[in-house]
């Protein structure tokens, strides 16, 4: 089921005017805050009622302010996983994943309490709930809702990185085996990474690029959420675990070191490179601790205001974004079509920034 | 109760049961104006504003005189009731509106405090997993809010029990009709020798106010707990 979207909408001093198609599977609104992502959700879920605009999820047309079409919120059958939860504080949390569970459910409710792992806490009050296990109920109460389509609202912002990588994998897991077409909010390159079938790059309320992940996130021309956060993403098989904790994957034919991935050998991955953690080098690099080389050719330099460089590398594992400084490109005479060398520290790459 | 004298016994009843349908028939306005102030943004909304605290502020007797003037038998509100069998003026109905206006602002600032406390997120999120206007009322709204309404209903109790100006300006001092407890205990002071029986219906009194408060808190500690607030 695909969701098309096309809105305008003005805040005092922001103007709102996107369009995008979000194919199946899990698209992300990927960007900065203020760029308008959680009022294009709020716009999907009815919510918030844009000025113009056309919403269709699947044929069904949800908005159309030319036709006067509004369905109203509880009749969109949306799935809304809340930034912020929005339990209910008053019921307990078995009360509060049946609230809008319809009378007709398809899903079992011990099936999604198991795979959430919220078996024990059920007949808890949202009040003592660590902030993980908010996190999952809130999750279970949307999909037990059994929606056409779920939104997600940086379901994980509130949450450090153990509790982020905890609850993860149950998006990676809704996405392959669950069929309803997720539509997931977030200003963090990783989570992009690691679980974005397509991507919606938002800039200041307009859809700065949108297409697969891997694409959106190698091109040095896009960087919704800072040049920081910038870095290309890799497809990689996993070859074999090493006895020293590492775990060496098959990039396009180039070996990647990484600290132990617990995947089983032939798994594909996802690895998010980091662009601040890679370093050029124009020779064969020699007497260095960096386990990873990746040889390469410069595709794109790009220098703007400020001291850095976004240098795009190609090589047999895919596009590699490198964030160097402006003197290095002229000290290393850094150009399109220049041989050159990427390396990556194995420990750069962080558990978060791998995912199936 | 062997100790209350027949009059005063009158006297106990009837402001219990003013003070049951003060409270009982003003919970459906003060929820609506509650709401209102607290949700709402409309024109002449500081205007609603200010007629509800105005009971709080106008000195009672001024209060129970406009009602009088527009209750009362030759009132437009009045008369109108009056054709339609309605009798409140000199009524024990008319203290029961009494009542139930001069409490009037301790009730709607009550419920409308707990209003304010509830997120509209939450009902947003409820709205999403398909709940109608009426169901996110119900089961979202009412039980956040129940800690307010019953603060709101015990202190409009206590109100209610001691009421006296605009009471006896709108409805008279009438035994067995209109003579409610503050009432009595003016009209017993005004006689030789009442002292004693207007010092036990002051006991009634004080006991019944202190208690109303000390229950309402209890109550709405023990709410604000089942609704996860603490």
């Amino acid at each position: 089921m695909s969701l098309s979207v096309r809105l305008k909408h003005d805040f005092g001093g922001f103007a709102l005017d996107a369009r995008f198609e979000a194919p199946p599977g899990l698209t992300v609104l990927f960007g900065r805050s203020g760029s308008g992502k959680t009022s294009i959700v709020n716009a999907v879920a009815g919510i918030l009622k844009p000025r113009e605009g056309r919403v269709v999820l699947g044929g069904r047309v949800l908005f159309d302010s030319a036709g006067g079409v509004d369905v109203p919120v509880p009749r969109r059958r949306m799935g809304y996983v809340f930034q912020d939860g929005r339990l209910f504080p008053h019921m307990s949390v078995r009360s509060n994943l049946l609230y809008g569970r319809p009378r007709n459910a398809m899903v079992p409710f011990g099936r999604m309490v198991d795979l959430l792992g919220i078996g024990s806490i059920l007949d808890r009050r949202p009040g003592g709930l660590s902030g993980g296990e908010k996190a999952r109920v809130a999750i279970g109460r949307a999909l037990l809702r059994e929606p056409e389509l779920v939104l997600a609202d940086e379901p994980l912002a509130a949450l450090d990185t153990a509790r982020k990588e905890e609850i993860l994998p149950y998006f990676e897991r809704l996405r392959d085996e669950v069929s309803v077409p997720i539509l997931y909010v977030t200003h963090s390159a990783s989570e992009v990474a690691r679980l974005a079938t397509w991507v919606v790059a938002l800039e200041e309320g307009r859809v700065a690029r949108e297409g697969e992940a891997r694409e959106v996130l190698s091109d040095p021309e896009v960087s919704p959420a800072g040049a920081r956060e910038a870095g290309a993403v890799l497809e990689a098989r996993v070859r074999k675990h090493h006895d020293d904790g590492l775990t060496e994957l098959d990039a396009g034919g180039v070996p990647l070191f990484l600290p132990r991935v617990a995947r089983p050998l032939g798994a594909s991955l996802r690895v998010r490179v980091a662009a601040s953690e890679v370093i050029l080098s124009k020779d064969v690099p020699v007497g260095l601790s960096a386990l990873n080389v990746l040889p390469g050719r410069v595709e794109t330099v790009r220098t703007g205001a400020g001291p850095g460089a976004m240098v795009a590398l190609e090589t047999p594992a895919g596009r590699i974004l490198a964030r160097v400084t402006a003197r290095s490109v002229a000290a290393l005479g850094l150009r399109q079509g220049l041989k050159c060398h990427a390396l990556v520290k194995a420990l750069a790459v962080a558990p978060g920034d791998v995912g199936s | 109760m062997d100790w209350l004298g027949p009059a005063e016994r009158e006297a106990l009843t009837l402001s219990l049961r003013v003070a049951f349908w003060a409270t009982l028939l003003s919970l459906p306005p003060a929820m609506l104006c509650a709401h209102a102030l607290a949700r709402w943004r409309f024109p002449g909304r500081q205007m609603l504003n200010g007629l509800v605290h105005l009971p709080l502020i106008l000195p009672p007797v001024v209060t129970g005189y406009l009602l009088l003037l527009a209750f009362g038998p030759n009132g437009p509100v009045g008369a109108l009731l009056e054709s339609a069998g309605i009798a409140i003026a000199f009524r024990w109905t008319g203290a029961v509106l009494a009542a139930a206006v001069m409490a009037f602002p301790l009730m709607v600032r009550a419920i409308r405090l707990s209003v304010e406390a509830v997120d509209p997120g939450i009902e947003e999120a409820a709205a999403t997993l398909g709940a109608a206007r009426a169901r996110v009322f119900l089961t979202i709204t009412l039980p956040l809010t129940l800690p307010g309404i019953l603060t709101g209903a015990i202190l409009t109790f206590a109100k209610a029990m001691g009421e006296f100006g605009a009471t006896i300006t709108f409805v008279a001092n009438i035994p067995g009709e209109t003579r409610t407890l503050p009432s009595a205990v003016h009209a017993f002071l005004q006689v030789p020798g009442g002292e004693d029986a207007a010092a036990r219906l002051v006991v009634i009194s004080v006991a019944v106010s202190l208690g109303a408060v000390l229950v309402s808190e209890f109550l709405a500690a023990r709410v604000a707990r089942r609704v996860g607030r603490s």
